[in-house]
């Protein structure tokens, strides 16, 4: 520290209205508490909680036909048309939903089969002096922009004869130009580019999980015999799993809500992920029934979420 | 453990495909920006120009839109740091009930997807904004859709970030070090300006930079928050990435973003990764 900090003694030399807050907070323990929390704590419950609360009564005013307009008259029907899956035109709305789900879990996985050996690598195996620089170059592509690394992703499997086709020589992105072959817009476009826009937050939890694993551990159960095909599956897998757990929160949340890099590299059909469907009914405009949509992915992650705290993984971000 | 040769090349080769796969889509982006053709087609290493780039420059829509994001950032991250360093001092600091809840409560915005929190704050904003309006003698204010919202909205978010680093860096410094202010007679204001204060600096700017990074990049809550009229530089390339005249600046403005964004985000990890020798 430069300046020396003054010797106060009893006198208080600061200015005027610093002085009188000093005296004020002097030794109340709960006055500073509640200054310090205060503004925050009120900014998020009034702005947020407020606001995810009052989404939740908007899904039970009833939409009148004719302006299109939220009423103020109270209904169960957005609930029972979210929520009543014995109804066939329910099931049809919700479907995008599971097939969301699935894409989530799919990316998760993937995200998880592709850290692992990746970070296991940076932690265990790499020259001491290469790791932070790996890491570091793992972890910098997340602040590329989101929009940007989407975009990105169409450019790269952007097919041949496309609608851009007449505008330029040379047809089809890079991977058609370059390998001759293109997954093309569509399903396959959307996990690639899902999972590009999530590994880096699965990489990070699994290599800091793998550099808090003791080698002698490792060490320990080579020298007992086991082959590293047997020390991963019983010493590292198990220890890990909190970290992974801790990653997935990020692979499984962020892709259960994106709907928008999926649209940009998704040329043919519009609405694959559920994220289009509550979108659409919000521009329908029924604006109860997509308050009764959220619902869904709201109650996913909550569970989720509570399910990954069981795995231990909040000790792990 | 003892790897053989053959497993510990594969797991090179691993990274280095990953390296490939993450960093290969950023430099056809890159390349884009310099193509001579209109297009997203891939021009091969034949064929550069900076058109593009001068065009982007003199246009007004993108810079328009730079602008606008860059306003919304630096009001939306001010905000942030204010409440999250208050935040992060109190949790830091001081042991009470319902401290579980308060983490929580600053982890919710940016856990859950951004369509819920999009949706949810244009419906509270649509409803309170034509109650909200400040007219006080000379200084009357009206809050609207545009410029505020997408701050209130940026800012809700953002504070986890200036939170995070903060309540990181109080934690590992030593309560010693308060105590001894105390002791050596400094008062509140004075424990803060000469030893708080300092300590979490770098800690503020790193925390700045990622909440300028995160509210610049958004836009999901930005789409059902920014009302008509005002575009930010992420909604300026969604609208524009599928018109085929547009394409260029598209390529341009994205390059730009991340040649700007990835040494920011460099420079906050290594702000917020030292400061531990104070």
């Amino acid at each position: 520290m430069t300046e020396p900090v003054p010797a106060g003694g009893g006198a208080d030399r600061s200015p005027r209205p610093w002085r009188a807050a000093n005296r004020a907070f002097a030794g109340r323990r709960r006055l500073g508490v509640g200054a310090l929390l205060g503004p925050p704590l009120a900014w998020m419950l009034v702005v947020y909680v407020g606001s995810l609360l009052l989404l939740v009564w908007s899904s039970l005013y009833r939409l009148d036909p004719v302006t299109q307009k939220p009423t103020h008259e109270f209904t169960w029907a957005n609930l029972r048309s979210a929520f009543a899956l014995w109804d066939a035109d329910t099931r049809d709305a919700i479907w995008p939903f599971v097939r969301t789900v699935g894409v989530a879990l799919l990316v998760t996985a993937i995200c998880v089969m592709i850290a692992m050996p990746v970070a296991f690598f940076v932690a265990k195996v790499a020259p001491r002096w290469m790791r932070r620089g790996l890491i570091v170059a793992m972890l910098m592509p997340l602040w590329a922009g989101y929009l940007v690394k989407g975009y990105a992703w169409r450019a790269m499997v952007s097919p041949a004869g496309g609608r851009f086709a007449a505008e330029g020589k040379g047809d089809g992105g890079f991977l058609e130009s370059v390998f001759g072959w293109t997954p093309g817009y569509g399903r396959v476009a959307i996990v690639v580019a899902l999972v590009y826009l999530w590994l880096p937050y699965m990489i990070l939890p699994v290599y800091a999980g793998l550099e808090r694993l003791p080698p002698s551990l490792l060490d320990a159960a080579g020298d007992l015999g086991a082959r590293p095909l047997r020390t991963f599956r019983e010493i590292i897998l198990p220890m890990l799993l909190p970290s992974v757990a801790a990653g997935s929160i990020f692979t499984f949340s962020l892709t259960l809500g994106d709907y928008i890099v999926p649209q940009i590299v998704n040329n043919g059909e519009e609405r694959f992920m559920f994220g289009s469907t509550i979108n659409a009914t919000l521009g329908a405009p029924n604006q109860p029934l997509a308050a009764a949509y959220t619902l869904w992915p709201l109650v996913i992650i909550v569970l989720y979420l509570l399910a990954m705290k069981r795995a231990g993984a909040f000790d792990n971000l | 453990m003892k790897l053989s040769a053959p497993s510990r090349v594969a797991l090179a080769l691993a990274t280095v495909a990953t390296l490939v796969f993450l960093y290969l889509p950023l430099a056809v982006v890159l390349r884009l920006s310099f193509n001579p053709a209109k297009s997203v087609a891939w021009p091969g290493f034949n064929g550069y120009t900076l058109d593009w780039w001068r065009k982007a420059w003199e246009a007004e829509g993108p810079k328009d839109a730079l602008l606008n994001s860059c306003k919304v950032a630096l009001a939306a991250t001010f905000v942030a740091l204010v409440l999250g360093t208050l935040a992060a001092m109190a949790m830091a600091r001081f042991r009470f009930f319902g401290r579980n809840a308060v983490s929580f409560l600053m982890v919710l915005p940016i856990s859950l997807p951004g369509i819920v929190t999009g949706i949810a704050l244009q419906n509270t904003f649509s409803r309170t904004f034509s109650l909200t309006l400040f007219d006080i003698r000379w200084f009357s204010f009206r809050v609207g859709f545009g410029f505020h919202s997408l701050v209130i909205a940026h800012a809700t978010f953002c504070v986890v970030v200036a939170y995070n680093n903060v309540v990181a860096r109080l934690r590992r410094s030593s309560p010693n070090l308060l105590e001894a202010s105390a002791d050596l007679g400094a008062h509140g204001s004075q424990t803060f300006r000469y030893i708080t204060f300092p300590l979490m600096r770098s800690a503020l700017l790193a925390g700045g930079i990622l909440a300028f990074a995160l509210s610049f990049d958004e836009i999901v809550v930005t789409t059902f928050t920014a009302g008509s009229g005002f575009l930010t530089l992420p909604q300026w390339i969604l609208a524009n990435y599928s018109r085929p005249q547009n394409v260029p600046l598209v390529n341009v403005m994205a390059t730009f973003v991340m040649v700007v964004s990835i040494p920011m985000a460099y420079l906050a990890q290594r702000l917020s990764d030292g400061g531990t020798d104070t």
